[in-house]
This record gives C-alpha cells, structure tokens and sequence, in this order.
C-alpha cells in the first residue's frame, strides 16, 4: 500500500487520559498537524466523558489510557464496541498507558483495543503507532510480545481441533523479534518479508489473541493470579 | 437506676483502668445477656446479689425483673467489663475451647436459688390450670427470644476478636434458626390454644398478611440499611488501602524525589535515581504479592535472576534497560555462566550503546533451550576491528558461553545497534 507513513493525511484522535498534564504532553508532542499529521479533537479525562466524546467527535483512533476513573479502559471499551465494529470509519483503539503489567496489557487488548504502547513511548514512534492503528494494524510494544508469546507458548501441547489458535512458526518469529526490540522495518528486513506483511502477521496474531484463544489465555491468566 | 449510654461506643474495653466508668454489659462470664454482672462490676457488688435481685423482682414483683432485665438488655451495649472474678460458668481452655468450670460456692447457691424461684414460679401459676395453658408457649417463646438476642451478642462480639471460623459460623446460624423456631412454635400454640383449632387457617392468613405488609413497610429501609453498612466497610477498606499507599510513596517515592532536587547538577545521577525508584513503585503496584518484596533474596528462578541483573546494570550505568522474558525455570550453572555473559554484554550496551535510547534484553526459555539477546541502538563496533587485547567481549562472553557449552553470536552494524544473542542448553540433570 502506498498510503504508508503518508504524512499529507490528517488522522483524528481523541486523548483520554486522566492526568492532563500528560494529555498537554501529549498534545504537544504530537498534535502539530502540520508536521505530524495528527489531529487532536478531543480529549476526556474519565469514562463518561470518553464515551461522550468519542460518540460526538467519530476520531479515527482514540489513545486510551488503562487506568480511567468510572471503571477504567476497559469500559471504556466495552460501551464503544459498536463504534468499533462499525462498518464504515470504525473508531479503532491504542492503549497507552504507564503500565505493562500483564493484566492490564491482556485486558485491553482483548476489549478489543489495536495495539499498546507504554508512555514511555517517543513522540515519533507515537505518530507511526496512531497511523499504523489507523490503518487497521496491530502496533505491540516489546513487553507486549512477550506476553503473547508466553500465553501461547503453554498451548505447545496441541489441542488437535484448535490449530486456528496457535501461532505459525512466522508469527512467532516476527512476535519475538518485536519482544527484542526490533522495529517493523527491522523485522521485514531480517526476514526478508516486506513491512506489510510484517504487519499483517502481528495483525493474524491479535485476532488469535482476541478471539481463538480465550481458553488458553484464561488458563494462562488463571495460573498467573491476573482473572 | 444509672443513665444508660445508649449511643456510646461499646469499643472501649477496658472499664477498670478508667475513672469514670461507664455501664456496659459483661461479655465475659456472662449467664444471659451478661446485664447481672455488668452492673455488679458498676456499682461493685458481688454478681450473685445483683442476680439475686432480679430474681426476686421476677418472683415477687409480677415479672418486673424480666421487664427490668430485658430493658437492659436492650439498651445497654456489650463491653468486655463488668466484673473480672472470673466465676464463668465455662472457662476458656488455652486452645480456644470451652469447658465447664468446676463450679465454686457462690455459684452453687446462685444455681440453687435460681431453681428454686422457678419452681416457685411455676407453682404460684399453676400450670395445669387456666393461666398454665399460657406458660408453656410463653416459655417457648422467651427462650427463642433469649436465643436469638444472644446470638446478635455473639456476633458482636466476634466481631472485635475476629475469631470466627466456619463452623462456629454455622453454629451461630443454627442457633439463631432454632430461637426463630422457638418463638414462632410459641406463637403458633399460643394461638392454637387460645383460639379454637379450627380457626387456625383464618389465623395463619391473618399473620401471613400482617407479616408481608410489615416486610413491604420495613423492607426497603433493612436493604438500604445493610447497603449503607457495606458501603461504609468498603469506604473503611479503601482508606485503609489509600493510607499504605500514601506510606508506600512517603517512604520511597517523597525520599527519592529530595535526592533528586540534591542532586540536580549531576544529569546520570538524578537518571539513575529515577529509574530506580521507578522500578521499585512499578514492583510494587503492579507485581503480584509475594514476588519483588524481598530484594535482597538471591533469585533462583531465570526470569527474576535476568530482570535482577538488568536492574543492577541499570543502577550502576544509569542506561534504562527493559526486559522481556518468556517462560522461566530454575537456575543451574550453565544458565549462571550464561547470565554472567549476559551482564557482561548488558554493561558494555549500557556504556557504548546507551545514547541511542533504551537497552533491549530478551530473555526466552523454550524446552531445553535458553535464549537471551541484548540489544541496544548504539553506534555499533566490528569484532574484527577491536584489538586483540580487549579481551571483553571474546572472553566474558563468547569465551565464557563456549567454555560452559552454549554459544554467543555478536551482530553489529553501523548506525544500527550492537546485538549479542546467547544461547544455551540446560544441565540434563535440571528438570
């Protein structure tokens, strides 16, 4: 695709986050649309507030923060699942949060959010996760990887009927390449794959994760104290 | 008659040390609801003559000393007072169980008396005759109420020495259903006695009726009211919870924040600083319990044993370092020899690699394999072109991991970062 990193784009999105001086940081890193293309038109400090706005504004992506006051990310989540599944410009998630503490990771991730990046994130790297998200990718943060690749890696005695929920042998390259530290480019580099299809494995690797695995990931999450 | 405190607050135990002593209900060594010996610890007389008096006010006095006592009973809160002689009809053995004690002189008498003046009382209403066909329910429904009022006591009670297991929870429910039972079998003949028998269905309806509307009138307030009271529990864990926080960031986080405004000439320092503490509160808030609270414990796991050498790299350089780790085992000596390596290649990240952001290590445990890769977004070097002197790398790391069996691959580009990746296969004997 040729819309990749195409900075002419304007991509909308709401800030929640219920420190604000975090969301003027935040704000002032990224939300020069000139430079970055990113538009900040919104922003909401707790649940209610977040549900409001992101109903009113329709951005394309919404940077959520885990721990909200009125029930946190999660419902967050839970109350904007229609506007996700929308069939037309869904609002789609990325989890930003200071921590990657598994459960936190798991459970919004599973709510359904795109991706998660910790706050110590830098303001570049930010940009490229909002318009990967944008664009319907799955942005993982190293921590991140790791979790999946533990989730899964208790799933090597194979249940016969649930192959569509085990990694392929590639997904669990590019997750542990990711879980080292390597960008996307890094990654379609040393595999000699292309970006996108880099993208679209960690994308094959959030859809087991939400959808295939609940079992496993409950008993992984079960065994772990995190449910 | 003293004035009762009705409101105060049964949470002050100890009546003997204070000089204006207030009147509480003994919880201890206690027959009935404990009001006998609560008010002879009061007014200082012996027990036996407080019981005594009721006694004859019951006799003699048409049922004033149970209006008397009853009337205490309710108003008066229980406290763990009144009068330490320790004439207990049970004592309490060390381990927590009761037994009955060898009974002493006085509560000979006491016992004695109490008999008699029951069947005194018996004779004087005369059971076979027409006021007897009343005693006998009405017993029933005395003992039930005696019952269940001192359960609520119990549950009290239980309620500051924390002491309730299971069973005893179960037999506290027990005891309440039979003095509920008690009281509505003492109703119910009661009832059956006073009017005819066929009558009863009427009665029963009526009762039924009485007892819904009095559930719809008082039922939203009991709701709210054991809602209020959860609520409030909640509010008390909270606080409770909010006060260790605030000790938590007093202590570490307040102490670190001083060193940093001390330090703030010195840029690694007040890095290093912060990471540390960092550390520790992410530790702290997001670690289950039981892992990361003792610091000085040396690890035997691989996971905390990796993340323990990071953050000691971390401190001494003050270069983040973020680790990742899939899977766990135990340590053995290869896996030591392995992490020796990996320090060696986390220090060497940290000094010449540290500018380009954050060092990267990943650490993997798959079936027999251990794999661990450290990487960081310095300038990188060419192995070639290091002189054969330095003998840091080809010696603490790929000497030392080919020496212990594994192997070591170093990656470097210009621009691009250094990697080393070690690998190694567990002792067999490890399991």
């Amino acid at each position: 695709m040729t819309e990749e990193n195409d900075r002419s784009r304007h991509v909308r999105v709401v800030l929640v986050d219920d420190h604000r001086m975090f969301r003027t940081g935040v704000q002032a890193e990224i939300g020069e649309t000139e430079r970055t293309g990113v538009e900040v038109v919104g922003e909401a400090a707790d649940v209610d507030q977040a549900v409001t706005v992101i109903t009113a504004t329709r951005p394309e992506v919404v940077l959520l923060d885990v721990h909200l006051p009125g029930g946190g990310g999660v419902e967050v989540l839970r109350r904007c699942a229609p506007l996700m599944a929308a069939a037309e410009n869904p609002v789609r998630f990325l989890a930003l949060s200071v921590s990657d503490a598994a459960e936190d990771v798991i459970g919004v991730i599973r709510g359904g959010a795109r991706g998660y990046v910790t706050k110590t994130i830098t303001g570049a790297d930010l940009v490229d996760s909002v318009f990967r998200v944008q664009e319907g990718d799955a942005v993982f943060s190293p921590r991140l990887a790791g979790f999946v690749l533990d989730a899964f890696a208790s799933t090597d005695a194979p249940p016969v009927d649930e192959d569509m929920d085990r990694l392929t042998q590639r997904e669990r390259e590019v997750l542990r390449l990711i879980a080292r530290g390597y960008a996307y480019k890094e990654i379609a580099k040393q595999l000699f794959i292309s970006v996108k299809t880099v993208e679209s494995h960690v994308s094959a690797v959030l859809r087991k994760l939400q959808l295939s695995n609940r079992h496993e990931l409950t008993r992984w999450a079960t065994a772990r104290r995190l449910v | 008659m003293p004035v009762v405190p009705a409101s105060s607050s049964p949470h002050v135990p100890d009546t003997e040390e204070q000089p204006q002593r207030r009147l509480y209900r003994s919880a201890d060594g206690r027959m009935l609801g404990g009001v006998a010996r609560g008010l002879a610890g009061h007014l200082g007389l012996p027990v036996v003559w407080v019981r005594l008096a009721f006694l004859g006010m019951f006799m003699f006095g048409e049922g004033l000393g149970v209006l008397l006592y009853a009337a205490f009973w309710v108003f008066v809160p229980l406290g763990v007072g009144g009068k330490p002689t320790g004439r207990s009809l049970f004592e309490t053995l060390p381990d927590g169980r009761r037994r009955l004690r060898t009974p002493d002189k006085g509560q000979i008498v006491a016992l004695a008396v109490l008999a008699v003046g029951v069947v005194l009382f018996i004779t004087k209403v005369q059971v076979g005759g027409e006021s007897g066909r009343y005693l006998w329910p009405t017993l029933l429904v005395g003992a039930g109420v005696v019952l269940v009022w001192r359960q609520a006591d119990n549950a009290r009670r239980a309620h500051w020495t924390a002491a309730a297991g299971r069973n005893a929870r179960l037999l506290q429910a027990g005891r309440a259903l039979a003095g509920v039972a008690l009281v509505g079998v003492g109703l119910t003949v009661f009832i059956v006695v006073r009017g005819s028998a066929a009558q009863l269905g009427n009665l029963l309806t009526a009762t039924l009726a009485v007892l819904v509307g009095i559930a719809l009138l008082a039922g939203p307030w009991l709701i709210r009211m054991t809602q209020d009271l959860s609520e409030e529990r909640l509010m008390r864990i909270r606080a409770q919870e909010r006060a260790e926080v605030a000790a938590h960031v007093h202590d570490s986080v307040l102490h670190t924040l001083t060193l940093i405004q001390r330090n703030a000439e010195d840029a690694g320092e007040v890095r290093r600083l912060a990471r540390a503490q960092e550390r520790e509160l992410r530790n702290w808030l997001y670690k289950p319990e039981g892992t990361g609270k003792d610091e000085a414990e040396e690890p035997d796991t691989l996971a905390e044993a990796v993340k323990k050498t990071a953050a000691e790299v971390e401190d001494h350089h003050g270069v983040p370092i973020e680790v990742v780790v899939v899977g766990d085992c135990p340590l053995d000596d290869r896996l030591g020899a392995q992490l020796q390596a990996a320090r060696e290649a986390m220090v060497n990240a940290a000094k010449y690699g540290g500018e380009g952001g954050p060092v990267q290590v990943y650490a993997e445990v798959e079936g027999r394999t251990v794999f661990v890769s450290v990487r960081d977004r310095g300038p990188g070097f060419d192995i070639d072109a290091v002189p054969g002197d330095r003998m840091g790398v080809r010696e603490s790391i790929i000497g030392r991991m080919q020496r212990n069996g594994g192997t070591a691959r170093l990656r470097s580009a210009a621009g691009g970062g250094t990697e080393v990746e070690l690998e190694m296969e567990r002792a067999a004997s490890a399991q």
